[in-house]
């Protein structure tokens, strides 16, 4: 059993590698066929021909492709990501800047999505066909087919313009800018670890929204799986035989039905939730969030090619620690892997 | 049960958002706040910005020793400088600065800050960099061109004689700025000049200093104590919001007070509310349409004049860009000197037909068209498909990335193209240099100017571009680039199609937003809300 276990560690630390190096090796030849010329993103299209070249040999473009791609990678383990042209600052610190915000908004949103979309999926499956399960699968499909710019701009103008009761796009009132001194970068806990507690709710107000569109996102995907492998368990034969031995509906439903769900399920949450933390540029656009997923994409199209690298990066390491997190939390809950 | 149980805790947390609604329903007193698209700054160092929100940005940091004001932009009066002179030969001139002025950091603006600012831009050669060395500036020369000869005066020489408004208007661009030596110089690493620090910091002696950038979230300026000039507001904040319609909501709901990027629909649901007024200033940037050279049939004299009665200019601007462009035809945009308002072109696809047939394409002949895929040039390249179709000839359109779409033109990839030309400084040798100009159209020439970049190259008007900017009085200067401007409307390759309008959507009690044709010259101070 332990060796089974070391070995399965062991493969971690092979293959962890193995697939960012060639996550890097695909986004680093996607930019360089990609038919916009990095060095024109930089100095523009109106420079003169010696400030190109001087840029073009800054870049390191006049090198063969390998060589580009080897000191890459040779200055990245040494921490040294490159400076992004779009910010002007270190890709690093950029990503600590963005990274953060979308964390903040991904969990929170996620928190609710699992909150409500688990009770709601099961709840829908017991009393499935009836009028409550017609509900919540209609408000699922909504969720699931609505394009989810179109429930933020909605969301805005419903909650921001007309009822006033969240504030507007923006991770903070500019009031509070500057206030808070960044640690995590996530606004809510920053602020609540320095006691800034006006800081604090206005952060709470400005992210309710991005946040609620994006859990009612997860929730609606969330939801739907569950109420799937919940009718597969409680067609079951065990749950006939508990039933028949009396047992209490709550203990027949969350104990056995669901219990036996929960490793699938937890696939599912940890799905839904890596697809936010890769941040979703159409909410980050409409809600004025500065998170990775704006940064990602502003970066692509400006060709700037050490921003891509760097986010594409993070994105590929929350894939992989999210996996390996839901094969650990599989080894908690399933006393079969144990 | 806990069904119910967790129905009731979901409707508990549903009330505990009440209380979260903004507690300012309008933006701090003293705090001019704006919307607007700002992921287009690369750095906030005057002598390498060179984007428009960047420079709108350096111009209200940083003076120049020259500039002009927005109310009569073809005069050029001083800034820092308080009296200038040039030398017969056209090749000297001698600045002397204003007394009694001071930087942000409360350091004394000396001639020798001039002298540093100025060798600095010429020897860090970054983007704007081009707008001084073309008069013979370099990194090589510049400690003898550019001298500071006492406490006051600084005596730049330029290596041609050419027209001294056109050099004056140089000064007075973005790239001009005079920094607080003292405080780059001791902010340098190595032989970087400080650009590394000043890329995200300030060191001017404008109406504001720079208090943070944040790239792709906020600007924050304030108000700059040494200034002499009164400056209304103590901070101006500026948020980016990609979406227009966020912006609408923001000035709506009274956390901004002016939004800068709102599309034409935006625009109309203002138009009836009181609450609200919309600011509309020319500016200098005109969207135009070019044919490749290179291009057996798009060569051809005729076929070039027929594509330009193909064009339905005046509905393009009706139903597109009502509020955002004007018809406009020529290269220089009007309220420079020597600007044209002739408009010779207009739909005709009788004529056109006609053109076309004498070029011996009746049936007319299959182009390319590229294009940035965002609006407006979407729906204007749908217009353009719809009215050559008319006339016989099929456009296929091509949209792509912006820069994507500058790419293919640099590399004389396209047929036919649609872009964006915004002039780099207030002369007219800007746009004419840019959509006449071509000495060398061979494929490594060093100037790739637009009308390299069509292989299209006229060796008179190279000449007569060459003479007009070395000409100097003024008034001929104007004659001369009216007559470049007919000839260039008759036989060029390009079709020009509309001039750009700024518009500035704030609330009513807003007002005092000084804008002007270029990005250089938008200035906050003297905004006021009541």
């Amino acid at each position: 059993m332990r060796r089974t276990r070391l070995a399965s560690f062991g493969g971690w630390l092979v293959t962890l590698p193995l697939t960012l190096l060639g996550l890097l090796l695909v986004t680093f030849l996607i930019g360089r066929v990609m038919p916009i010329d990095p060095v024109i993103a930089i100095v523009g299209d109106q420079a003169s021909a010696d400030v190109y070249e001087r840029v073009r040999l800054e870049l390191g473009l006049d090198r063969p492709l390998y060589e580009q791609f080897f000191r890459y990678c040779t200055a990245i383990l040494s921490g040294n990501f490159g400076r992004s042209v779009m910010t002007s600052r270190p890709v690093l610190e950029d990503i600590t800047r963005f990274f953060p915000a979308t964390l903040e908004l991904a969990t929170i949103a996620t928190i609710l999505g699992v909150a409500a979309g688990i009770p709601a999926g099961v709840l829908a499956a017991v009393r499935q066909g009836g009028k409550i399960d017609q509900a919540i699968r209609f408000l699922t499909l909504i969720g699931h087919s609505v394009p989810v710019f179109v429930l933020g701009l909605v969301g805005l103008l419903v909650f921001y313009a007309k009822l006033h009761l969240v504030p507007g796009p923006g991770r903070i009132n500019v009031a509070f800018d500057d206030i808070v001194t960044p640690v995590t970068g996530m606004l809510l806990i920053d602020s609540a670890m320095q006691g800034e507690w006006e800081v604090f709710r206005d952060a709470v107000g400005h992210i309710l929204l991005p946040a609620g569109v994006l859990a009612y996102f997860s929730l609606a995907y969330i939801a739907r799986m569950t109420r799937a492998f919940m009718l597969e368990q409680l067609r079951q034969e065990y749950i006939t035989t508990a039933r028949v031995k009396g047992m209490s509906e709550a203990r027949v439903v969350w104990r056995h039905a669901f219990g036996n769900i929960t490793v699938p399920l937890i696939t599912v949450i940890a799905l839904s939730y890596a697809g936010l933390l890769e941040g979703s540029v159409l909410t980050e656009t409409i809600f004025s969030w500065p998170g990775l997923g704006q940064y990602l994409t502003v970066s692509l199209l400006n060709a700037d090619m050490n921003a891509v690298l760097g986010a594409t990066l993070v994105v590929g390491a929350v894939y992989l620690g999210l996996n390996l997190a839901c094969d650990l939390i599989y080894r908690v809950v399933d006393p079969r892997t144990r | 049960m806990i069904r119910r149980r967790t129905f009731a805790s979901s409707l508990l947390a549903a009330p505990a958002i009440w209380p979260l609604r903004d507690a300012l329903a309008q933006t701090p007193r003293d705090t001019l706040v704006m919307a607007a698209q700002l992921d287009d700054i690369i750095s906030l160092d005057p002598h390498e910005s060179f984007e428009f929100k960047g420079n709108e940005t350096t111009t209200n940091i940083y003076e120049k020793l020259l500039t002009t004001h927005n109310t009569a932009p073809d005069k050029i009066v001083g800034e820092l400088a308080e009296s200038w002179e040039v030398s017969s030969d056209s090749l000297t001139h001698t600045f002397r600065l204003k007394t009694g002025r001071k930087f942000a950091s409360g350091n004394p603006i000396t001639a020798k800050d001039a002298e540093y600012s100025l060798r600095r831009a010429v020897t860090l050669n970054k983007t704007p960099a081009f707008i001084l060395t073309q008069f013979g500036l370099n990194a090589q020369n510049a400690t003898q061109m550019i001298r500071a000869t006492d406490e006051r005066t600084v005596v730049i020489t330029i290596g041609e004689p050419i027209s001294p408004s056109f050099f004056h208007y140089c000064l007075s661009a973005n790239v001009g700025a005079i920094v607080d030596s003292k405080i780059v110089e001791a902010n340098k690493q190595g032989d970087d000049w400080g650009n590394g620090w000043l890329k995200t910091h300030s060191a001017g002696s404008g109406p504001y200093t720079l208090r943070a950038w944040r790239a792709s979230e906020t600007v924050t300026l304030e108000a700059n104590p040494h200034y002499p000039g009164k400056v209304q507001n103590r901070r101006v904040v500026t948020r980016h919001v990609a979406e227009p319609a966020s912006q609408l909501l923001l000035l709506q709901r009274g956390d901004v007070d002016i939004a800068r990027n709102l599309g034409p629909d935006q625009l109309k649901s203002l138009a009836s509310d009181s609450a609200y007024k919309v600011q509309r200033s020319r500016k200098a940037a005109v969207i135009y349409m070019c044919m490749n050279q290179r291009h057996p049939e798009l060569a051809k004299p005729k076929v070039r004049e027929a594509l330009k009665f193909a064009i339905d200019y005046d509905a393009i601007q009706r139903n597109i860009v009502s509020t955002t462009y004007d018809v406009h035809q020529a290269f220089l945009p009007l309220g420079f000197l020597g600007a044209i308002d002739d408009k010779p072109f207009r739909f005709d696809p009788a004529r056109a037909k006609a053109l076309l047939a004498e070029a011996g394409l009746p049936n007319g002949f299959t182009v390319t068209l590229d294009y940035s895929h965002i609006q407006p040039w979407a729906d204007i390249a749908q217009a353009i498909q719809a009215t050559f179709a008319q006339v016989g000839v099929k456009l296929t359109l091509q949209p792509g990335e912006q820069r994507q779409v500058i790419t293919r033109m640099r590399a004389r990839q396209h047929e036919m193209l649609m872009l964006y030309w915004s002039p780099d400084y207030m002369d007219p040798h800007s746009n004419t240099e840019a959509f006449v100009s071509n000495p060398d159209n061979s494929d490594n020439a060093r100037a790739k100017t637009l009308a390299w970049r069509n292989s299209w190259s006229v060796p008179e008007l190279n000449a007569k571009v060459a003479a007009a900017v070395r000409e100097r009085d003024a008034e001929k200067r104007a004659e001369m680039y009216i007559e470049l401007q007919r000839e260039h409307q008759r036989s060029s390759p390009f079709m020009i199609l509309l001039q750009a309008i700024e518009v500035a959507a704030m609330r009513a009690s807003v007002s005092g937003l000084d804008i002007g044709p270029i990005n250089d010259r938008i200035y906050y101070r003297e905004t006021t809300k009541t």
